[in-house]
């Protein structure tokens, strides 16, 4: 079949590698039919995140149709599915609390020796995200194995298109679980900084629940007019001060929760993300922590901060003096996709959650590359690439009246 | 030495820094041996009895009474005795031992064992039951004539109420050429301590989830099969 490989940083390739095969009798094989580019895909892209090998198949958004099914799986051939990033076992005890991204066993007992030495304990199996989580192959390919198919999978009613269900993979419950772990109650105004597709769907979920006002943080304009189409005030930080700026507009209070969806590669003009910067490219320190520090900074005393941004290895200068002295709490984690799927399907179906308005782009794997490279590069006019590996290469069709022009 | 450098107008400039070099470098050498001192200090094994509740495979060098005793423990979602029936059953270590290749029964408690060890090599030996409470500890030791001596003991202690089972592997092991063997095995991922976690950990699997996770699965590595598990 044909796979989307990784062989280093700003290396992305369109390969031709065997196709997967039942190993497990609780594994199901789907074929691909929309697989999208993950804002945490252009991690790996970058080189950021460890023990990424050469070959190594990407994808953790995936979706398809069930292909062949395992003697173990309940699934049947020609179901339409959904499969959560997180590969979950359903019957540890952390499944069991429905912390799905915090499964014991879903990460095989060689490669979970690498996170139980970098965290303290082995985490939870994910599609295409390095061989930290597990070293499955991801879904950017014709074909993908679905280990425990009994738990992740989502079986998709007829008449719902992909397009309008992909996201329940990763982005959608990610931006949900951030406004649930942010506590909001009715009055409350919510920042959120980083307005991708993560940002784009806290936005939309802090409103569902009951947040008064929600501020929106980026630098670029159509992110932000994205934003701004869900009800946010903007801001963009390099036209204001951002903590200024929000104290002004909550009257001296603060946000009563921020919400950091940019993670380990934040953009930022302080001197602190300058050394940060500084300090990554010359391999004196891995993550990048500037959104999350101002968040920390700028929320209100005994407010709440809510990380979906990802982080992978040590931070300088976290400000424990504001997060302590002002009696924070803080909630963050990979997202628990499974105990979200079933509530956010059925909000879908009842239009409550629009979850196309982000896709710009629709693309076929063999312009994948072309697709990872304008992903990175022009973040403000690709804001969420769809591969479909029914496309014929160069049928890329662009949303939101955007043309596409090769890389 | 300081005293020259300390005397007379004539030393210049280059005095001057060799000086606050010389100086500069005492500072950090007495700062280190301070950072050392109250390292041992801090760090030292206290004498006397043991205070601490935690296995002896997690005391330190200075109170570990034997460098080979590898110990883990893994939390497993199913009863102590529903645990203890399959492990007892020694031809089923095999499902989830990576490097256990056989296990015989014999007759007297006693089993006869093949193990994968370092570099394609095959360790034999018969092991004999020491020890053995139904649905609570299983003890075992290889009898003379082992390749590698090993003695071994599982215990499984309930957790709180409704948290499963947590069992518990206690190994010693005497390999040939001590501590270089060790070393050796280790490098090849074969140590009994990698080994020990590996296996618990495919232990649990197997008895929450009904199979042995892998991640088996295509790749563009040329040489790799997607139905085997790498890493």
């Amino acid at each position: 079949m044909r796979a989307l490989t990784w062989h280093g940083r700003h290396d992305v390739r369109v390969d031709t590698v065997p196709d997967p095969e039942i190993v497990n009798p609780r594994d199901v094989i789907i074929k691909i039919t929309s697989t999208a580019i993950c804002g945490s895909d252009l991690h790996l892209f970058d080189g950021y995140i460890p023990t990424m090998r050469a070959g190594d198949i990407l994808g953790h958004e995936n979706m398809g149709e069930v292909v062949e099914v395992g003697a173990k799986s309940p699934l049947k051939k020609g179901q339409r599915v959904v499969i959560p990033f997180t590969v979950s076992c359903g019957s540890c005890y952390f499944c069991g609390k429905q912390q799905f991204s915090a499964c014991d066993n879903s990460n095989p007992a060689t490669t979970s020796d690498m996170s139980e030495t970098l965290y303290g304990y082995p985490m939870g199996g994910a599609f295409g995200y390095a061989h930290l989580t597990g070293g499955y192959a991801g879904g950017q390919a014709e074909y993908l194995r679905v280990p425990y198919s009994d738990v992740g999978p989502v079986v998709i009613p007829d008449g719902i298109s992909d397009d309008q269900v992909l996201f329940l993979s990763d982005i959608l419950p990610t931006g949900w679980m951030a406004a649930e772990n942010a506590e909001i109650e009715p009055g409350d105004t919510v920042a959120v900084w980083g307005c991708g597709p993560v940002g784009l769907f806290a936005i939309q979920s802090a409103f569902l629940m009951g947040a008064h006002r929600v501020i929106a943080i980026d630098h670029f304009p159509r992110r932000l007019e994205l934003a701004k189409q869900l009800g946010a005030e903007i801001l963009h930080f390099r036209e204001v001060n951002v903590r200024e700026a929000l104290w002004e507009m909550t009257g001296g209070i603060g946000p009563d929760a921020c919400i950091d969806c940019v993670g380990m590669e934040a953009h930022g003009l302080g001197i602190d993300n300058i050394l940060d910067t500084v300090k990554a490219h010359t391999f004196l320190g891995t993550d990048r922590p500037a959104a999350f520090r101002q968040a920390i900074l700028s929320c209100r005393k005994g407010g709440r901060v809510s990380v979906p941004g990802v982080y992978g290895g040590m931070m300088d200068k976290f400000p424990i003096g504001a997060f302590m002295e002002k009696g924070l709490t803080m909630k963050t984690g990979q997202t628990h996709v499974q105990k979200y799927t079933g509530q956010l399907l059925r909000m879908i179906e009842e239009g409550k959650i629009d979850t196309t308005f982000m896709i710009s782009h629709h693309a076929s794997l063999e312009d994948g590359p072309d697709m990872y490279r304008h992903w990175h590069d022009h973040q403000d006019t690709y804001t969420k690439i769809i591969l479909k590996p029914g496309l014929e290469k160069g049928a890329v069709q662009t949303q939101q009246e955007k043309i596409h022009e090769p890389a | 030495m300081a005293g020259f450098l300390l005397s007379g107008d004539n030393q210049g400039r280059d005095g001057d820094t060799l000086q606050r070099t010389l100086i500069g470098a005492a500072a950090v050498a007495a700062a280190a041996g301070v950072a050392l001192y109250v390292g041992r200090k801090l760090s030292g094994a206290p004498e006397g009895p043991l205070l601490s509740d935690a296995p002896a495979s997690t005391l330190r060098g200075g109170r570990k009474p034997d460098p080979a005793l590898v110990g883990r423990t893994v939390t497993i979602n199913r009863s102590a005795q529903e645990l203890y029936d399959f492990w007892r059953n020694f031809e089923n270590l095999t499902q989830f031992m990576d490097n256990v290749r056989s296990v015989e029964t014999l007759d007297g408690g006693r089993s006869h064992w093949t193990i994968a060890g370092p570099a394609g090599t095959e360790v034999k030996f018969v092991s004999r039951i020491t020890e053995d409470q139904p649905g609570r500890v299983i003890a075992w030791e290889s009898e003379e004539g082992a390749d590698v001596r090993n003695t071994g003991r599982i215990e499984f202690i309930d957790a709180a109420p409704g948290r499963g089972t947590m069992v518990r592997a206690t190994i010693t092991y005497d390999p040939p050429a001590g501590a270089i063997g060790r070393a050796v095995a280790k490098v090849l991922q074969r140590e009994p301590n990698v080994q020990a976690r590996r296996d618990l950990r495919r232990f649990k699997q197997l008895m929450e989830t009904g199979e042995v996770t892998s991640s088996a699965s295509p790749s563009g590595r040329r040489s790799e099969d997607p139905t085997k598990q790498y890493l």
